[in-house]
């Protein structure tokens, strides 16, 4: 497989947090327009792995390199990632009060387009833009007033999730257990959105710790993570074998004390 | 995080330099002579050189007070200079043209423009340099409504009337330690007089400026808003960079008459001192106003600067129904100590008070909210609310929050709340993933933050306001 082609390329990367290794060893090539879905018991590094790639502080790249577009991730800075395309979906959004979500959003364009050498929108095209996205994603219009996260319940952060990805529009999305605490139609919405979303130039890493997101959003690939590596690589069919079997077979050995949930 | 805070917290004070002026300082040095000399420069009326002396005489016998949550040294009030003037103010100008020109380009560096043509949103300045006041613009617009806006130096002269009624009636010669040096050693400030019923029709504002070294700024404030009129006020403050502490000693005092209402905001940036706390300025200020029947005061301030701070605007709500506001920012990082809150004292029936403060602390700095609101037994069904927010960037910052409530009316209603928080990394995490720098992002936060207390400042100050916080911030993250 040739890496020009591949938009995110993962080579034997080994990342810690507090010393304590999460990752041991994984590689993972992700082609422009590709769906991965990475399933996992809990512990087995699921999130750390979306939080290595982004590079929140705390997460340590031991060995091992990745490249996004044929650059190396770990030069950039965590705001360089995202102005590259990177955009992480939180599993538990953080509120920001006071900061309306409008003004957060349009910062957040606005920051990605100066880096990108783009002309900065005006400020009555982004709102036209972020009205559309609100409704796409099923949330009033009134949300895009209010601080960001600020009192949402569960479903309408996750949501805003989504919004800020349409607006971002990015290159490689990875959604963090973006189905947990959703009931089944705040879950299809989000689907939706997703699958909205799919195209050519895009790519996504669906992390869930369930099957059931995977009826919504078909991935190309799915891969089992455990103990901080993949052990398991196959179609959207070994979704439904999880589902059936659980994870208990892949943890041959017992567990040890697993930091992440 | 925090590393890389205390690394960036050295950032520049935009306000610091020296305006090259030719001063006419006083030795250092304070006694009985000193203050009949000031006010033989200010060409006083004898009866306001015996007002001076005679606080001078209580501020002999009073201590300095030390209960605040704040550490410094012993101030040599000896070694203070009480006056300092630009020798070209000898000849007051009676006009722009005659100003010395170095003082105005230091007002428009400060982004001050005195020029009245440049005055965009048509705003009155009294711009004070040192011990007195420079400048005073629009002056003849304001005359045709009939409201006075002069130096108080001026009015003492010319409207002795006004101020013997009112100077000190709010704020007593004794009141405190500094106020009562105030009174004894004030050189300049702005005095504000709105006739009944009258809308002033521009806002008022005083910029402050201490230039010379060693020196002290004293300055007095007295507005008086008449029955049922109305106006909006602004003092803005900034001192050059240097090693010495400096002390500002202000007073200022509002006396709001039946129905009128008066709204004061401060944007406060006296050079704060260097990140290891050495040099700075000293702002002991006392600020108080007087409500009659249904009358409002309103107090917003955005406090960024000085070494030291010691201020707590106030209201005492003296007639029923009237209203008294104050909103507050304080922000502090290096070593910077703020002391700062306020006291709303309800006499007249059905009094409103509301205190909403948002306390920033970042670096080494200390930050207390310090507010007494006090129900006296006629205040019946008065009603108080309270919140105190505080937000805490780094971890070797503090943020204390010291409420006093005293009620001796069982119908008032008194209500406290207080939050303590953090940038936390969370959110740094969540700004920097979707692309915003970690500067912006903290400014962005912190603005969030503010947001209740910025939406009171009139609209050209809030955007002021919103960018003093950013170059304050800038670096606090890396």
């Amino acid at each position: 497989m040739s890496n020009a082609k591949n938009l995110l390329t993962i080579k034997d990367l080994h990342a810690s947090v507090e010393e304590k290794q999460i990752i041991k060893g994984l590689n993972l090539d992700i082609k422009p327009g590709e769906v991965h879905a990475i399933m996992g018991p809990n512990g087995a590094g699921k999130s750390t792995l979306g939080y290595v790639l982004s590079g929140r502080d705390g997460y340590t790249v031991d060995s091992g390199a990745v490249t996004l577009d044929g650059k190396n991730l770990f030069e950039m800075e965590t705001e360089e990632r995202a102005r590259a395309g990177l955009f992480l979906a939180f599993q538990y959004p953080v509120e920001i009060p006071g900061v309306s979500n409008l003004e957060f959003l349009k910062a957040s364009v606005d920051a990605q387009r100066e880096a990108r050498g783009e002309d900065a929108i005006t400020s009555a095209d982004f709102l036209k833009e972020a009205k559309a996205a609100c409704k796409q994603v099923n949330l009033p219009i009134a949300f895009l007033k209010r601080g960001v996260n600020e009192g949402f319940s569960g479903g309408e952060k996750k949501r805003n999730e989504l919004m800020q990805m349409l607006l971002l529009k990015p290159k490689l999305c990875i959604l963090d257990e973006t189905d947990s605490g959703l009931d089944i139609d705040a879950l299809q919405v989000v689907a939706e959105g997703v699958n909205s979303q799919r195209s050519a130039d895009r790519s996504f890493i669906v992390v869930t710790h369930y099957q059931r997101l995977l009826d919504y959003i078909k991935p190309d690939f799915v891969h089992v993570l455990s103990d901080g590596k993949i052990v398991k690589s196959g179609d959207a069919s070994l979704a439904h074998e999880l589902e059936a079997q659980g994870y208990a077979w892949l943890q041959k050995e017992p567990a040890e004390d697993e930091l992440e949930g | 995080m925090t590393e890389q805070i205390d690394k960036a917290l050295a950032r520049e004070y935009e306000a610091g330099f020296v305006s090259d002026v030719e001063s006419e300082t006083f030795e250092p040095g304070l006694d009985e002579s000193v203050i009949q000399r000031i006010s033989e420069m200010k060409g006083e009326p004898e009866w306001m050189l015996e007002w001076r002396l005679s606080a001078f005489r209580e501020w002999l016998e009073m201590e300095e007070p030390d209960w605040a949550l704040v550490d410094y040294p012993k101030i040599d009030f000896q070694a203070i200079s009480y006056y300092s003037a630009p020798k070209s103010m000898k000849d007051k100008p009676k006009s722009l043209d005659e100003v010395d020109p170095e003082l105005l380009r230091t007002y428009e560096k400060l982004g001050i423009p005195l020029i009245e043509q440049q005055m965009l949103a048509g705003i009155a300045v009294d711009a004070v340099f040192d011990s007195v006041s420079v400048v005073t613009t629009f002056r003849d617009k304001l005359e045709e409504a009939g409201v006075i806006f002069c130096p108080i130096s001026e009015a003492i002269k010319k409207h002795p009337e006004l101020v013997k009624k009112y100077l000190g009636s709010v704020v007593a010669k004794k009141d405190n330690y500094y106020s009562a040096l105030n009174c004894a050693v004030f050189t300049d400030g702005s005095f504000v007089y709105i006739p009944k019923g009258t809308r002033c029709p521009m806002e008022l504002s005083t910029y402050f400026r201490i230039n010379e070294q060693n020196t002290g700024q004293f300055e007095r404030t007295l507005i008086i808003a008449d029955e049922g009129s109305h106006v909006s006020y602004l003092e803005g403050c900034t001192a050059p960079q240097r090693d010495e502490n400096q002390l500002h000693a202000a007073v200022v005092e509002l006396v709001a008459m039946d129905n009128a209402e008066i709204k004061y905001s401060t944007v406060q940036n006296w050079y704060p001192g260097d990140e290891n706390g050495k040099g700075g300025i000293y702002n002991f200020v006392t600020k108080r106003g007087i409500c009659h029947t249904s009358a409002k005061i309103s107090w917003t301030q955005v406090e960024t600067g000085s070494a030291v701070t010691w201020k707590y605007p106030s209201c005492i709500l003296k007639g029923d129904n009237s209203v008294g506001e104050f909103y507050s920012v304080a922000l502090t990082r290096g070593r910077q100590q703020a002391d700062t809150g306020t006291k709303m004292i309800h006499i007249g029936k059905n009094t409103k008070s509301t205190i909403i403060t948002k306390g920033i602390s970042a670096g080494k700095s200390n930050n207390s909210y310090r507010g007494l609101v006090r129900m006296n037994p006629g205040a019946d069904g008065a009603r108080n609310f309270t919140q105190c927010d505080s937000l805490l960037i780094g971890d070797q910052c503090g943020a204390h929050t010291f409420p006093y409530v005293e009620s001796r009316n069982p119908s008032a209603i008194i209500e406290h709340e207080a939050t303590t928080s953090k940038v936390s990394d969370e959110q740094m995490f969540l700004c920097r993933q979707r692309g915003l720098d970690p500067e912006k992002a903290v400014s962005m936060i912190v603005n969030g933050f503010c947001k209740e207390v910025f939406k009171e400042l009139p609209m050209e100050f809030a955007v002021e306001a919103g960018k003093l916080l950013e170059i304050s911030l800038e670096g606090s993250v890396g």
